[in-house]
């Protein structure tokens, strides 16, 4: 079997088309970022306490709250979350506390305030706290930062590594690819008002290696054809490299995103943050190998033709270190 | 041709050998149970508490520096100077004052004797000295209260019978330890334990109030340097009651050697503790000294638990009553003979899960990992048919090495470690489908089957060998960065992409020169 025998798109001639659409989304992100929803973070790095209590029965989120609020509990938000992996995990809620339930001082307050709050006022059913993260101002804020120096410093190492083994440009254009794989995957989490987390974040990075990993194997071809032909217009030879790398390019996403919906389905609720951010990221990752990061290459190209003299040739370099 | 494969073919089963040893080990009491001995699950998974705690340092400094005041004070009397600390933000800095023109050749020797080595002493004013402790001492000591922290909380778990705690330093921020329970999952009790400092001392009374209001009624020019004001406990309801007590102990901490629960001549629980022969000496000259007249109080993590007068001398057993339950007298006892904490601590981040949690985790993580790879390994085989058999063996190889390694390594398998295990899974065909692209290609350009496969392994593994440095890039700052289960992520995903390497080149090269062995030489035709 065999998809895209010989393929032969215009992919440069639709890079207007790839911009809009890239400008929607990472715009729809933004706004939804700065004026609707911001970027809703988890527990761990806005500190509070989550609270995850399984019921015997199906539990009513009102007399959860009826209970809580009994006990003079305020500002509790109540998420029942959905597992499909049967009775053992099913029926649970998970109720968060503020910041303020956390102090340094005084952490574990609100938990056992919850406790004694549902075994007084909880009577449809039985229950169970299957598990409860409590952080405090300090940890939340250590965890932010360590989030951030996380992503930066990967998207550094990439720069770098691809600076190294092609050229600047390709450094740039790949990070730029990557930059907007995660905006738009975060602008997602913004837009569905899901929350990030610690795991989240882990999926984040992962997806900046896997669009890079994309993106090279695009530019790797780019590279080879350069080597073989320097006369080609470069828009055609970026075609060429596409084209020939379709196949693959379609086979290796669309594994990887099967894997990955397989996680998002049967992975459980724990791990459900982690897979929404790869199901949307693999798919984005692979757009934008083709839609951004190829024409980024083509456009500094002709930005450096324009700007040389007349009769100059121009060429993008070839990249050096080409081994085999 | 036939040798050189011979000998690969033996290198991928002893490599595939070695790793089923690493996941199983010696089998014995059946697969499961062998496989759980050896790989080494996480809290997510296994269920436990995991908690991040902070320990107060500068409190160790304060007290060093309180007890040198008091030495210098002895040491200065003559002299006519006194020693104090006098801005409570800056327990470092101790500041000499007073003592004659004639003195001040014999305060400076004192002060810059080598028992005060560790500080700077600089001039400040007419007549008086600032010394400042050093940044070296001072956080030599930080470093010393730490671990002596860490001694402590190990031996109070210990204690309290939890198998296999972890307990160590922890690189997010300053001063932070890690303690790790598994199996606990219910923390309140342990959490109590660990953090209460247990700082037992007694002080000499100096007087005793009502309330707040009289106290500063009392001293309306503030609280003197060298008192303080403690908060006595009087049980729920009870009246407020306020001491004023002589800010350095008669003995503390150290000073106690054992400490037992016992019962009172009404039944009720207390605790009785024996001192150091050194310090039952000092107990014994003070009481002796100030029987009939002076107060002693009982003071606990800064809370006056009881206040009695001296009625005769007492050497090196006293007891402490003061309303305990039968728990209570038990912790506190338990936490006086393991010591006191240096400093005290408070809690960053605490994260519970619970047995049932880990164990639906683990189901669900092998439901998605199982589906994932039958997703993956059909697709394969629809679309690169023969080849794709190559592929799947590759696969499976990958992941028993992934395994097999977490085995032998000892690494921590966490539920988003399960995830890096299933992202192998895609990611890891990933070569197989560079490769097979490529091989196709190169018969498209009418190349013989051996030819194709030669060429096409060559131009796909620079390709291979950027994407997987990029990620394994990737994968490495998450495990400097990353904490807890993130870190088992990174984990599973780095060796998985590294046997990735192994698996889609060596071992699929090698399937392939087997088969190609079997075709007349210049054949064309590949099931790929």
């Amino acid at each position: 079997m065999e998809l895209f025998r010989s393929a032969n798109i215009d992919w440069l001639g639709k890079k207007w088309y790839f911009l809009g659409f890239s400008l929607i989304f990472s715009v729809a992100g933004l706004c939804s970022i700065f004026f609707w929803h911001g970027i809703p973070t988890g527990v761990d790095f806005k500190g509070g306490t989550d609270i995850t209590v399984q019921f015997n029965s199906t539990p009513h989120e009102d007399a959860i709250r009826r209970a809580l609020s009994q006990a003079q509990i305020k500002d509790a938000t109540i998420e029942r979350i959905s597992d499909v992996g049967g009775e053992m995990v099913g029926n649970k809620v998970i109720i968060s506390l503020p910041l303020s339930s956390a102090q340094d001082t005084a952490h574990d307050q609100g938990r056992s305030e919850v406790e004694q709050a549902l075994s007084a006022g909880y009577h449809d059913s039985g229950f169970r706290v299957v598990a409860v993260d409590i952080v405090g101002p300090t940890a939340g804020k250590q965890l932010t930062h360590e989030a951030e120096l996380a992503t930066l410093y990967s998207l550094l190492g990439m720069l770098i590594y691809l600076w190294f083994r092609f050229e600047l440009i390709y450094g740039v254009a790949a990070v730029v690819a990557v930059f907007h794989d995660t905006l738009i995957t975060i602008g997602f989490f913004s837009l569905t008002n899901q929350e990030i987390t610690l795991t989240v974040v882990a999926a984040l990075l992962t997806l900046v290696g896997y669009s890079m990993n994309d993106t090279i194997v695009v530019f790797d071809r780019i590279r080879e054809n350069l080597a073989l032909n320097r006369r080609d217009k470069l828009p055609d030879l970026v075609n060429r490299s596409i084209n020939q790398t379709l196949s693959r390019t379609v086979m290796s996403s669309g594994l990887t995103f099967l894997t990955v919906l397989c996680l998002f389905v049967f992975g459980g609720e724990v791990l459900r943050g982690f897979s929404f951010a790869l199901v949307v990221g693999i798919t984005i990752g692979t757009y934008s190998s083709i839609a951004v990061a190829a024409p980024m290459l083509v456009a500094y190209q002709e930005w450096r033709a324009k700007r040389a003299p007349v009769g100059k040739r121009v060429a993008l370099p070839a990249a050096r270190g080409v081994r085999r | 041709m036939g040798r050189n494969l011979a000998s690969r073919t033996g290198a991928i089963v002893a490599v595939l050998v070695i790793f089923i040893y690493g996941i199983f080990g010696i089998p014995y009491g059946g697969l499961k149970a062998s496989l759980e001995r050896r790989i080494n699950l996480g809290l997510d998974l296994k269920g436990g508490t995991h908690l991040v705690l902070q320990v107060h340092v500068i409190e160790a400094v304060n007290s060093e520096t309180d007890r040198d005041v008091q030495a210098l004070n002895t040491a200065l009397a003559s002299t006519g100077a006194t020693a104090a600390k006098l801005d409570p933000n800056n327990p470092e800095v101790i500041t000499i004052s007073g003592g004659s023109e004639a003195q001040q050749s014999a305060i400076h020797d004192i002060i810059t004797g080598t028992e005060y080595a560790g500080y700077d002493v600089t001039s400040s004013g007419v007549s008086g000295y600032k010394m400042t402790m050093r940044p070296t001492e001072v956080a030599a000591i930080e470093e010393r209260a730490l671990d002596t922290s860490i001694d402590t909380i190990r031996q109070r778990v210990n204690t309290l019978g939890v198998s296999e705690p972890q307990i160590e330093k922890y690189g997010l921020g300053d001063n932070e330890i890690l303690v790790q329970l598994p199996g606990v999952s219910d923390p309140g009790r342990v959490e109590s334990i660990i953090q209460s400092t247990a700082k037992l001392e007694i002080h000499a009374v100096v007087a005793s109030y009502g309330s707040m209001a009289e106290a500063q009624q009392a001293n309306p020019s503030g609280i003197p340097p060298e008192d303080e004001l403690l908060p006595g406990n009087n049980g729920e309801g009870g009246p407020d009651q306020y001491y004023l007590l002589k800010r350095l102990a008669i003995v503390s901490g150290t000073d106690f050697r054992d400490a037992q629960p016992s019962t009172d001549e009404n039944g009720r629980p207390d605790i009785t503790f024996d001192l150091t022969t050194e310090a039952g000496d000092r107990f014994y000259k003070y009481t002796d000294a100030n029987k009939g007249t002076g107060q002693m109080a009982i003071v606990l993590d800064n809370q006056v638990r009881e206040v009695a007068g001296i009625e005769s001398a007492i050497r090196d057993q006293g007891r402490i009553t003061g309303g305990f339950t039968e728990q209570q007298a038990e912790d506190l006892s338990l936490m006086l003979r393991t010591g006191s904490l240096p400093a005290s601590i408070s809690y960053l981040e605490t994260r519970t899960v619970g047995p049932t949690l880990g164990a639906a985790s683990i189901h669900e993580g092998v439901v998605a990992s199982i589906s994932g790879l039958l997703v993956v390994m059909i697709c394969m085989l629809i679309y690169y048919k023969g080849a794709g058999v190559n592929a799947n063996l590759a696969l499976v190889l990958n992941l028993l090495i992934l395994l097999g390694f977490m085995g032998f390594s000892g690494a921590t398998l966490t539920l988003p470690g399960i995830a890096g295990v299933i992202l192998t899974i895609g990611m890891g065909v990933d070569s197989n489908v560079l490769i097979f692209e490529r091989v196709r290609e190169e018969l498209k350009l009418g190349k013989t089957a051996a030819a194709a496969v030669q060429d096409g392994f060559g131009h796909a593994w620079t390709t291979i060998f950027d994407t997987h440095v990029t990620t394994i890039v990737s994968a490495a700052i998450l495990f400097l960065f990353g904490s807890g289960p993130v870190k088992g992520f990174a984990v599973t995903l780095t060796i998985g992409l590294m046997a990735n390497i192994f698996t889609a080149v060596f071992v699929s090269r090698t399937i392939f020169d087997f088969l190609l062995t079997k075709k007349p030489r210049g054949a064309v035709e590949l099931s790929i």
